[in-house]
Order: C-alpha cells, then sequence, then structure tokens
C-alpha cells in the first residue's frame, strides 16, 4: 500500500483502450463510486472539522488557549477562578500531550529511516538465505492487531513480565528535564533532574510501541524502488574506486530520496496517531497521553468539541499526508519520463 | 583430517561451512552486507524475534486447561464472534465495493477523478481514533447521516416554507432514511468498511492498469456481452489481487480496536470485540488470559498471512505456466 502509487504506472503500456462500456453501466458505476466515497471518506473527514468548529471558532482555540486568571481588580467569584484552574489545567494537559506526539516521532522517526535504509540495503542489492523470511519479518508489525503489539511489551517488560524484574526497577532520565549544570562538578555538564522507573507505564514504553508499530513503513517504501533500480549505479561508482559509504552517499542516497522522504511521512504519520498499542503500554496516566489517547479521554469526558478540535489538528496532518503523497507521486513520475526520454534520445 | 567427509570437501578459510561461504556465483562487488544485515537482525530481534519469545515463553506458563477456559468462555466468545463477523462483512462490502471503484478509478474518467483516487489512501492516513469518533458522531439519531431522513424533511419544509406552501412533510416521514447506527453492532461493521476501504482499491487498481486490453477485444469480436468479458476474461486475472485484498482488509478488521469501541456499545458478551477483550484483562492484571485470547488473534492473523503468500505463490505459478 505504501508503495503502491509509487509503481503503479507502468511507463505506457502498449495496449489499445480498453472497448466502450455500456452508457448505463458505466453512469450507474460512476455514480456508484461516488455515492460509496463521499458516504465512507469524504463526509467523514468533513466532519471532523464540521464538530471540531460546531460551537465557534472561539470555542475551538479555547482548547488551546486559557487565558490568564484575571488581575485581583476584576475580583470573579471563587466558582469562576475555579473554572478558569480547570479550563487552564485541560489545555496544558493537551499541550503536553501534543509535546509527547512530536517529541515521539522525534525519536521513532529517524530511527525507523536508519533501519529502513540498512534493511532495503541488505535486501534489494543481495542474495541470501533467508531473505524472504526477513522480509516477511518485517512486514510483521501490519499483520499484527495494535493491541496485541502491546501486549507483546507487557509480557516482555511488564511487571510480570520476562524481564519483568529487572525493567520494574530500571531507571532512566527524562530527557526533557536535562539542564545545564557547568563544569563546576564534572566534566559531563547535563543534568536531569527528573527521571523514570520502569519501562511499562512510562513514555520509553510508547517509544518501543511506536517503533514497533511503525518501522516498516520506510523499509517497504525502499524496497520495491531499491531492487527495481538494481545495483549497476553502485558497481560503477564503486570501479571508479568510490568507497562504499560515498558510494551510498552519493549515489544510492540520492537515487532513493523520494521515497524515503514519502516513508518517512507515513512513519510520522502513522506514529503520531498510533492508539491501540500506545493505549495498552501507557497506562491511561495523564503524563503518558499521546493525541489520540488525549482525544479519548476528552471523547470520555463528553467534551466531544475539543476531542474533535485536537483530531482536526491530526487529520490536517493526515490530509497534507496526502497532498505530499500526490505530489511524490507527480515527481517521480516526471523523473521516470525523463529518465525514459534522455534512454531514448541518447 | 576430520572425521567429517562434508566438512572436509570444504576451503578452509570457511569454517563454518556452507551459511557463511558465499553463493555461488560472482562474487559479491557491492559491500555492506555484513553491515547491514547486522544492524538489520539486531533491530529487528530487539523489536519482533524477542517480544514474540517472550509471548511464546509467557504462553508456555500458561497450561492447557488454563488456556482453554479462558478462550471457551461465554463472553470471550461472543467477543470473537462479534468480531469475525463483523470483519467478514466488512471485508465482503470492500470487496463489491473496491472493486467497483478500482474499476472506475482505472477505467471510467469522471471529473474529480484524481482527487478521489487521493482521498482512497485517506484510512491509512488518517489515525484510527479520529476515525473512531468521527463515525461515532456521524451515526447518531441527531447528526448528519444518523437523522438524515429528519433533516431532509426539515430541509425539504423550509424549501416549501420558502415557497409558500407551509410544512408539506411530516417530520418523521421520511424516518426510513435514517441511519442511527452509533453504539450498535452494524456501526463497527461501517467503521470497519471504512478502514479496510483501501486494501481491496490498492491490490486490484495495479493491476488493472497493467491489464492488456486485448484479450477484451478479441472477446468481444467473438460477441461477448460486457458482463461474460467481465466475468470469463477480466475477473479471473484480478482474482489473485482481488482476494488478497480482501483477506488484508479481514486480517485489518479483526484487529482493529481504536477506531471501533468509539462505535460499538462495548458490552461484554453483546458488543464487545475481541482486542477490547484483551485490554480488558490486562487492566485487570490477568496477563495470562489475555496471552490467551491473543494468541487465538494471532493464529488467525498468521493463517491469513500464509493463506496471501499461498495466492501469490499460486498465482505466480499460473503465469509461469500459461
Amino acid at each position: 500500500m505504501g508503495e503502491a502509487p509509487l509503481q503503479n504506472r507502468a511507463a505506457g503500456s502498449a495496449s489499445k483502450p480498453p472497448p466502450p462500456s455500456h452508457p448505463l453501466v458505466r453512469r450507474a458505476a460512476v455514480t456508484m463510486t461516488v455515492i460509496f466515497l463521499t458516504v465512507f471518506i469524504i463526509i467523514p473527514a468533513a466532519n471532523v472539522f464540521a464538530q471540531a468548529l460546531s460551537k465557534g471558532a472561539d470555542a475551538y482555540i479555547s482548547v488551546f488557549y486559557a487565558p490568564r486568571t484575571p488581575p485581583e481588580e476584576a475580583a470573579p467569584s471563587p466558582a469562576e477562578r475555579r473554572k478558569l484552574a480547570f479550563h487552564r489545567s485541560q489545555v496544558e494537559r493537551t499541550w503536553s500531550s501534543i509535546r509527547l506526539s512530536m517529541a515521539i516521532a522525534a525519536i521513532v522517526v529517524p530511527l525507523n529511516m536508519v533501519f529502513g535504509l540498512a534493511a532495503a540495503w541488505s535486501i534489494a542489492k543481495f542474495r541470501f538465505k533467508g531473505r524472504s523470511l526477513l522480509s516477511a519479518l518485517i512486514d510483521l508489525p501490519f499483520s499484527v492487531s495494535p493491541v496485541i503489539a502491546g501486549l507483546l511489551f507487557v509480557l516482555l517488560l511488564g511487571r510480570s513480565g520476562v524481564f519483568g524484574a529487572w525493567a520494574s526497577n530500571f531507571t532512566w532520565p527524562d530527557p526533557f528535564s536535562l539542564h545545564w549544570r557547568g563544569f563546576a562538578q564534572s566534566w559531563w555538564p547535563l543534568e536531569a533532574t527528573q527521571s523514570f522507573t520502569g519501562v511499562i507505564f512510562t513514555p520509553l514504553a510508547i517509544v518501543l510501541a511506536s517503533i514497533f508499530v511503525t518501522f516498516p513503513f520506510v523499509a517497504r517504501s525502499l524496497i520495491p524502488l531499491m531492487e527495481a533500480q538494481g545495483s549497476d549505479e553502485e558497481v560503477a561508482a564503486l570501479s571508479l574506486g568510490a568507497s562504499g559509504w560515498r558510494t551510498f552517499c552519493k549515489v544510492t542516497l540520492p537515487n532513493v530520496k523520494w521515497a524515503l522522504f514519502y516513508g518517512a511521512i507515513l512513519c510520522t504519520a502513522r506514529a503520531f496517531g498510533e492508539f491501540g498499542a500506545v493505549s495498552v503500554v501507557s497506562g491511561h496516566i495523564d503524563a503518558n497521553d499521546t493525541m489520540p489517547l488525549r482525544i479519548e479521554k476528552l471523547w470520555n469526558e463528553y467534551n466531544s468539541q475539543a476531542a474533535f478540535s485536537v483530531a482536526s489538528l491530526l487529520a490536517l496532518f493526515a490530509l497534507a499526508t496526502l497532498i505530499i503523497q500526490a505530489l511524490v507521486e507527480r515527481k517521480t513520475r516526471r523523473d521516470e519520463v525523463s529518465a525514459a526520454e534522455e534512454k531514448g534520445t541518447s | 583430517m576430520t572425521g567429517n567427509a562434508a566438512a572436509d570437501r570444504l576451503p578452509p578459510e570457511a569454517p563454518l561451512g556452507k551459511l557463511l561461504r558465499p553463493a555461488p556465483g560472482p562474487p559479491r562487488l557491492v559491500p555492506g552486507l555484513p553491515l547491514t544485515l547486522g544492524y538489520t537482525l539486531f533491530y529487528l530481534s530487539v523489536l519482533v524475534l524477542i517480544p514474540l519469545a517472550g509471548m511464546v515463553f509467557e504462553t508456555m506458563h500458561l497450561s492447557w486447561s488454563e488456556f482453554w477456559e479462558t478462550v471457551s468462555d461465554p463472553i470471550v466468545v461472543a467477543s470473537y464472534k462479534l468480531t469475525f463477523t463483523a470483519s467478514a462483512a466488512a471485508a465482503a462490502v470492500n470487496g463489491i465495493f473496491g472493486l467497483i471503484v478500482a474499476w472506475v478509478l482505472v477505467r471510467e474518467p469522471f471529473p474529480g477523478r484524481r482527487v478521489f483516487d487521493a482521498l482512497i489512501d485517506l484510512p491509512f492516513a488518517l489515525p484510527t481514533a479520529v476515525a473512531g469518533i468521527t463515525f461515532s458522531s456521524l451515526y447518531l439519531p441527531e447528526n448528519w447521516i444518523g437523522g438524515f431522513g429528519r433533516h431532509l424533511a426539515e430541509f425539504i419544509n423550509r424549501l416549501a416554507g420558502f415557497a409558500g406552501l407551509g410544512e408539506i412533510l411530516p417530520s418523521d416521514a421520511l424516518s426510513w432514511l435514517n441511519f442511527p447506527y452509533s453504539n450498535t453492532n452494524a456501526g463497527i461493521v461501517l467503521v470497519l468498511i471504512f478502514v479496510g476501504l483501501p486494501f481491496v482499491v490498492r491490490t486490484v487498481q495495479p493491476v488493472l492498469q497493467e491489464w492488456d486490453t486485448e484479450n477484451e477485444h478479441a472477446a468481444l469480436s467473438l460477441g461477448a456481452n460486457q458482463w461474460t468479458i467481465f466475468r470469463r476474461v477480466i475477473f479471473p486475472e484480478i482474482f489473485p489481487a482481488w482476494i488478497s485484498g480482501l483477506a488484508l482488509a479481514f486480517a485489518r478488521g479483526i484487529g482493529e480496536y481504536g477506531s471501533v469501541i468509539f462505535i460499538a456499545g462495548n458490552i461484554p458478551g453483546k458488543s464487545q470485540i475481541a482486542p477490547l477483550q484483551i485490554v480488558t484483562k490486562l487492566d485487570d492484571f490477568r496477563t495470562a488470559q489475555a496471552t490467551a485470547i491473543g494468541i487465538v488473534l494471532l493464529f488467525f492473523a498468521f493463517l491469513i498471512l500464509l493463506g496471501i503468500n499461498g495466492i501469490e505463490w499460486w498465482a505466480r505459478r499460473r503465469e509461469r505456466v500459461s
């Protein structure tokens, strides 16, 4: 599914146009398609934004911005002050979920890009025993339910898990609490004031679960492309004396840059939107809420307008993903066509 | 000279034998296999193999009677039934409509086709939680699709009011056009249709695009009508892709959690899906029971994976023969 758009435009199949269909059949098929896609895709997507703005733009903005408590002269009643404080805490929790989602994506996506490049290089350029098994293993997270992915990590690192005793006592520093301590006390100037204990029910488990669920995207985007391109250009570069790294950086990477970018975008979208696996390992603690979990919490609190407001951010990101996909597809098609023209004229 | 005759035939520089000896043929020109393969295997081990081994390890602690007791509990059985029937229904709908959509997108140009083509991938890009809440709110009785008949009647009445005719329709005249499927099992099928929509379309579309229309023209010239052409010429060719798309949609449906829990009633025994059962058991810290339920789901997921690979292998064999 990730690689279909980059591959399904054949470089000109030399067949005649198909025989024209009966106009009634044609009209019925097109109508059914339009209705089906409108009901199942367009209306739900539009509904996200409609519901987010259902109470007006002010309500939408108030999900993300809480005014400070007014100065004492305005003398709000204690009830009003309590309402304002509650509103501020809700907004703070929403922003903390946005920050956590972005931090997780920032960790997960580069790691998966490195993995994707390594896996694609080894699978596409070499033939070895177990190659197809490796390829199937890479596809595993697609066929496994996200809840089972979370369950796997709970079984491994949970309190009664295989490595439970070690994992429950594992202390790791909170990277958001790093601050500059200076060289007065030691050679290492950074210090983390807060640390987490344990793996499950901390953001570390969310990172692991997100990596599990998203690592195939980059690899699956790169492997078909690198297989189709073959090793000719790399062999040519090596025969001219380039080292392995230089070949990789100067020959391979520019060839796959769009597929790499597209895979990274898909990986990011999935990292932001993963719900099942993260829900299982996060323990529903407020501090461990990513954006989808925050949406669930707001929805369960019957604050559907706020839930849809946060959802509208994710929906905008999803639509941006689709637009980028269409642009990348057009760019690769143009590159293919110009490369074919060059080969034809040269 | 060792006693092992096979080892004697090996070159002395490859003591580990066949596994590490380079494959027969030209030597590898491109460097980097040990580094990349090693990193790939390390990453996969930490993320996939060790957790899977952990699951196997934990299941060995489960006694057979405990496993059977968990899996045959009526609530769990009801959740399995709901999961599998809802996914099958959604996959069937996606099979039929996905085929029509793929056909129309490839063969029948209509205004806005490119936009619809790009939108097919929305269920992949949209987070499942967002899909869940939007479907759940859409099919509420007071909302657009849930109360479609009522809203339509109101709209017609308002138009009639502008034309000076007064109320021509009672407000419940079009109640047969209401689809209040929130909190019902029908809603689960609807949201699973959304989630599985791209699978059939995106597997059938490339095949239809690469399709050589020679055979169709030949059949037409021999006097076949369109339905026969489709049934006898086109459908057998796209059948493997279509079935594997169906199987993928089904596999996605049985594992789907995020979008379903918002629209389902989640009542144990009646409207609870199997992944929610797993989460419930985990929340009660009954990891052994959760593992038991998960193993059955994993088993079916692997069956479907094997089935898809088998279909692809069979299709490739047919192509080679013909």
